[in-house]
């Protein structure tokens, strides 16, 4: 069923790839520590790429709405470094408030995008607008007490970054950390990212993960037999929410700050993009896809700063990475109906 | 049974969300303790400011393609026209005609493009122009971070960095400014009432007005209930969907160059942003929707919006002391009003 062929977006990033690691090779950059650093990327972003899985696979689309899960992950790591847990205690504590947060946030946004079949993503959209700015009254107004993450004046409101190093600041990214040579492969982290990708594996062969794909693919006949369409897409945006929550539990562990306020809003387009440099065609979308998506694009991500730094203006780093992540979701969105037809 | 459609008449969307925004924006205002003077100032400025900007998305709403929010595309390209005079140093009236017919030639060519695209895409056009919004932006920073400077040469030096690179964060237009606000100024007590640029935001109400109600507009109605029916009546509607894309993105130029000239301080990379997500909120705070909308929608709907945007960050600081607080309601009514248009018609549709 598998179709393999390399698409205009694989083969532009692909080029641009070989381009970027020509140009380090070219101003002698190491490109050993840009391999290791790239592993770490993957894994810092990639637990965020997998989490559109689910939701791709519904049939429910790009899940523009991903702020919402983010808000939730972020509201379980605020909690634990409110009560100044360190190490794997902590990093796992925020896990374990994270998931039962971002499942209720699931839940409503499930129940409002059961409401609007078929306009999932902009609508999305817009409920991640709106969450940013809701979530920006709890994040002023909670009553944390831990100093270190309020605004040193005044002692209301969350700072907009709270720094994560005496807290549980890459605990997984040094977890069984493995040197050779100059390489370093961060195992425990891997593994992590292992893990989930297993989890998302071994779901989708249950009962329920093959309702959400055959409601993907076929709503009407899916219903006919005998599948309840909105209880399976619910199920999916739950999953795809708590997955974007664990995401950035992950994420900040790795960055080192926990980062509020609007912050959530840079953080869905590269993730949407990455699964579509993948080959997903924004309906089914296998694991392997979002890993080798999230992949290229952290690499090229990571490439660009140290060359556009030595040969560009710095601010273009930024906009190219807009601009290619942008191309991308447009050219996805354009050439989506045609190819779903065809399969 | 007529009681229930009686209800529904008296609370359908067109009437409860103007009818939200005034009981909150009165609130709001009571709490701001600012002036009414100070605040109907405030909101005529915005009025004339953002008219035309607002008025620019309801043909395409009208022809069933939703909110436009590429009009943002066109204030990019009226913003791409004033840095290019500026940069060629064309002053006076020539200056000002040549900003006008370079803006309203970029708009139409984007247009045509975009136009193009949405055919593609039909019943997902808001989702496509919104992404062809954050792109065109990208491309927009693009060209005069990078570009202004190293491909295009610039003969005004005055706008570029130190660096030799790139176009400075603002643009003074104080030869511009006020041009034609200034026209016509009634003061009344301190209420100052800007009457010709009233009545050019009205005109420019009429001309659409109008504009729907010839032949064109009876075939963009026509479009917007059903492409199907359209096309059996012989209409070709993938030329009309790109005509109305042409005509809401010249008009979003011609409402860029409107509120730049009133502003009189031009930020190169910022002044475009939200003004796709302000008018959109603004025209459905006026009681519009996804699938239908008119010129007294986006006239009542900007007095009802902006009167909010101004008094909520000092009615923030008075409530909570703490502006920001007010700050982030306002966002959160900009773009909560947009959801919850998209959640309603949806629900509507279903029914």
């Amino acid at each position: 069923m598998k179709n393999f062929s390399i698409k205009p977006p694989q083969v532009i990033i692909l080029i641009f790839l070989i381009v970027l690691i020509g140009l380090a090779y070219v101003l002698q950059m190491d490109l050993i520590v840009l391999f290791n650093e790239s592993l770490i990327k993957l894994v810092m972003n990639g637990v965020l790429v997998l989490s559109l899985i689910p939701m791709l696979n519904a049939g429910a689309g790009m899940n523009f709405g991903l702020p919402v899960g983010i808000t939730g992950g972020l509201v379980g790591l605020c909690i634990a470094v409110n009560f100044r847990l360190t190490g794997f205690s902590g990093f796992f504590m925020s896990l374990l408030l994270s998931v039962p947060i971002c499942g209720m946030l699931g839940w409503l946004y499930g129940l409002i995008l059961n409401r609007v079949k078929g306009r999932e993503e902009i609508a999305g959209t817009f409920i991640g607008f709106s969450v940013i700015p809701l979530m920006n009254y709890f994040w002023t107004l909670a009553p944390f007490q831990n100093r270190q993450m309020l605004y040193p004046i005044g002692g209301q409101g969350l700072r907009p970054k709270i720094s994560l190093e005496p807290y549980f600041y890459n605990v997984l990214d040094q977890f069984c950390l493995i040197k050779i040579g100059g390489i370093e492969i961060p195992l425990g982290l891997l593994a992590f990212y292992g893990l989930i990708c297993l989890f998302l594996y071994l779901f989708f062969r249950s009962k329920v993960g093959r309702a959400i794909i055959a409601t993907g693919e076929n709503e009407a006949f899916s219903k006919l037999s005998g599948i309840d369409i909105a209880g399976i897409r619910l199920i999916a945006v739950i999953l795809s929410t708590i997955l974007a929550g664990i995401g950035i539990c992950v994420y900040s562990q790795s960055y080192g700050f926990i980062q509020l306020y609007d912050e959530p809003l840079s953080m869905y387009f590269p993730a949407i993009s990455a699964v579509l440099i993948g080959g997903s065609t924004g309906r089914r979308t296998y694991i392997f896809e979002a890993v080798l998506g999230a992949y290229l694009l952290q690499t090229i991500y990571l490439l660009t700063v140290p060359i556009a730094n030595q040969i560009l203006i710095p601010e273009v780093t930024e906009i190219l990475r807009t601009l290619i992540t942008y191309s991308i979701i447009l050219y996805a969105l354009l050439y989506r109906d045609k190819r779903g037809i065809v399969h | 049974m007529r009681l229930r459609q009686r209800a529904e008449q008296l609370f359908n969307i067109e009437h409860i969300v103007p009818v939200v925004f005034l009981f909150l924006s009165f609130f709001a205002w009571q709490v701001s303790g600012l002036t009414g003077t100070f605040v109907f100032n405030q909101v005529l400025t915005r009025f004339i400011r953002d008219g035309i900007l607002v008025l620019s998305l309801i043909i395409p709403v009208v022809a069933g393609m939703g909110l436009n929010f590429a009009i943002i595309v066109g204030a990019m390209s009226a913003q791409a026209a004033l840095l290019f005079v500026i940069s060629c140093q064309v002053a006076g009236l020539g200056g000002i005609l040549s900003v006008i017919f370079l803006s309203i030639s970029l708009s139409v060519v984007l247009g045509f493009a975009i136009g193009h695209v949405l055919n593609r895409v039909k019943g997902k056009e808001m989702i496509v122009t919104i992404i062809i919004g954050f792109l065109a932006n990208s491309v927009y920073q693009l060209v005069f971070l990078a570009g202004f400077g190293t491909i295009i040469p610039v003969a005004n030096k005055e706008i570029i960095l130190s660096r030799g690179i790139g176009v400075r964060n603002a643009v003074d237009l104080s030869m511009y400014r006020n041009t034609i606000d200034k026209f016509w100024l009634l003061k009344i007590e301190g209420l100052e009432i800007p009457l010709f640029m009233i009545l050019v935001v009205l005109l420019f109400g009429g001309m659409i007005y109008y504009l729907l109600h010839t032949r064109f507009g009876r075939e963009v109605k026509a479009a917007g209930s059903g492409s199907e029916k359209a096309e059996v009546a012989g209409i070709n509607v993938n030329l009309l969907r790109i005509k109305v894309i042409i005509l809401s993105m010249v008009l979003a130029a011609l409402g860029q160059l409107v509120y730049l000239q009133n502003i009189g301080m031009f930020d190169v990379y910022t002044a475009h942003m939200n003004a796709d997500i302000f008018s959109c909120a603004a025209l459905l705070a006026g009681g519009a929707s996804i699938k239908s909308a008119k010129i007294r929608h986006a006239l009542i709907g900007i007095f009802l919006f902006h009167t909010l945007f101004i008094v909520s960050p000092q009615a923030g600081q008075n409530l909570f002391h703490n502006a920001a607080l007010g700050e982030y309601f306002r966002s959160f009514v900009a773009y909560g009003t947009i959801a919850f248009a998209l959640i309603i018609n949806v629900k509507r549709e279903n029914m």
